[in-house]
């Protein structure tokens, strides 16, 4: 079975219909799978659920399939960096479901992992909380989230191999391993593609069996949101400064 | 003469305990990594998937794999790890995490928090402080004691909340309280800044508070 894809067009073909809910990896605009959601905006399926951790930012990521109005719904936990996003919202074209952002991680594992709900202090005596079912646990208050599945998950890995092991690359790994597993397909975009054998066992994250489709994209441009930096010369403890 | 940010940072540094894993919120929190003590051992946490980090890159050295969950560009350190947010957040959510210190719009005498939205205004969403304050083990916020002469400690909050009785201290210009928030015991004065008064105290406070003897 060839998992490998040419291109992300490709590598999307057939699995995309209007009204799907769609999972995308990344936090903020790192570890997005770029290439697969600028895909999905040139085939243009709309009334889209997406979740995600955030809406990317005006023009990147996310943010592009705002522009051409593919998304009727978020479940995100911050979309604070999106004048798009908030003009949509505000004219009534966008719905936002907001989760705390650990119970939105837990929510994707748990349903990967064919757990249909769980208990979680997190918003217990909360707006958060109402609506859903809640119970006292060794005389603590939890409140029942339920696990969530996709249709599709679209991820972004720093090297995979042919037959779908992947590794990531420090924070770019965030919410990618869980979506991998909860969509009932999952499509990777991997920055290194190599051959089974080139990754070290110990060291694969996601196993191949969570990945139907591959696709390579070499020379990926990530983007920074907050380029904070110091200067070389004063060097003192501490985080630096903000420039 | 109050306490200022840096200052207000400085006195939020003394929680810190020679090997606590700590997160810090955005703003004011932040600049508590400034204060660590010489020869402590403090591995700051961030929550989409960092624990030990440290100061920002040098220019030319930014990595867009590597932020904080500020989004901000961070550095990596000897004993930095990195793992999913699910993972993240079983830490958070455990109580493996000693200490968060985040920033807040109200607290209650009961230790309720708002911080996360405003009704009627754009709400940018929680991110992942509803999961820090129910699962930490011990939630200092630090705030300005009133915001345009609004008093910021309240008797309820008015705003909806990021967590019901989480709270255990609140760090402002003006002084230190401590909050029994499971116990009950309510809110009590601890500290006084340099040139802050009880009476100001009084007059700023909507709570209800006991004085410490210690004052």
């Amino acid at each position: 079975m060839q998992k490998v894809h040419p291109d992300a067009r490709a590598a999307l073909a057939g699995l995309l219909k209007d009204g799907m809910l769609i999972m995308a990896g990344g936090f903020g605009l790192c570890g997005i799978p770029e290439q697969l959601i600028l895909a999905i905006r040139d085939a243009g399926v709309k009334n889209l659920t997406v979740v995600s951790n955030n809406c990317g930012i005006d023009g990147v990521g996310l943010g592009l399939l705002l522009e051409t109005k593919q998304i009727k719904k978020m479940i995100s936990s911050y979309v604070g960096e999106n004048k798009t996003f908030a003009q949509q919202y505000l004219a009534g074209e966008l719905e936002i479901e907001f989760n705390p952002q650990g119970t939105l991680a837990e929510r994707i594992r748990a349903g990967g992992a064919g757990i249909p709900a769980f208990f979680t202090r997190t918003g217990a005596g909360t707006q958060i909380a109402e609506g859903k079912e809640q119970r006292e646990i060794d005389g603590e208050r939890y409140v029942m989230e339920r696990g969530l599945v996709a249709d599709l998950s679209i991820i972004h890995a720093w090297m995979g191999d042919t037959e779908g092991n992947l590794v990531y690359r420090k924070t770019a790994r965030n919410f990618n391993p869980m979506m991998a597993t909860a969509g009932k397909v999952t499509v990777a975009e991997v920055e290194h593609l190599v051959q089974p054998g080139d990754i070290n066992p110990d060291h694969i994250i996601t196993p191949g069996v969570y990945v139907k489709r591959l696709v390579h994209v070499p020379n990926a441009v990530k983007h920074i949101e907050q380029r904070t930096v110091r200067k070389r010369t004063a060097a003192p403890a501490g985080t630096g400064e903000e420039v | 003469m109050a306490w200022t940010r840096d200052q207000m940072a400085e006195r939020a540094a003394k929680e810190l305990r020679d090997g606590f894993y700590v997160n810090l919120g955005i703003g004011i929190p932040t600049l508590v990594s400034n204060y660590i003590p010489a020869g402590m051992s403090v591995q700051l946490q961030s929550e989409n998937g960092m624990l030990g980090f440290g100061p920002f890159p040098y220019e030319g050295e930014e990595d867009p794999d590597l932020i904080n969950a500020g989004k901000q560009t961070v550095t990596e350190i000897p004993t930095t790890s990195y793992f999913s947010s699910a993972d993240s957040f079983a830490m958070i959510r455990g109580g493996h995490i000693d200490l968060s210190i985040l920033g807040a719009m109200q607290v209650a005498e009961n230790g309720d928090l708002a911080n996360w939205m405003i009704p009627g205004k754009m709400v940018k969403g929680m991110g992942g402080a509803m999961d820090l304050v129910a699962g930490v083990k011990k939630v200092v916020v630090v705030m300005e004691h009133s915001a345009k002469n609004e008093p910021k400690l309240l008797k309820r909050c008015t705003l909806p909340l990021t967590g019901a009785r989480v709270v255990d201290m609140v760090i402002t210009d003006l002084g230190v309280f401590t909050i029994d928030k499971k116990g009950g015991g309510g809110m009590t004065l601890v500290e006084l800044a340099p040139g802050a008064t009880l009476d100001e105290i009084r007059s700023k406070t909507e709570a209800s508070y006991r004085t410490s003897n210690a004052l």
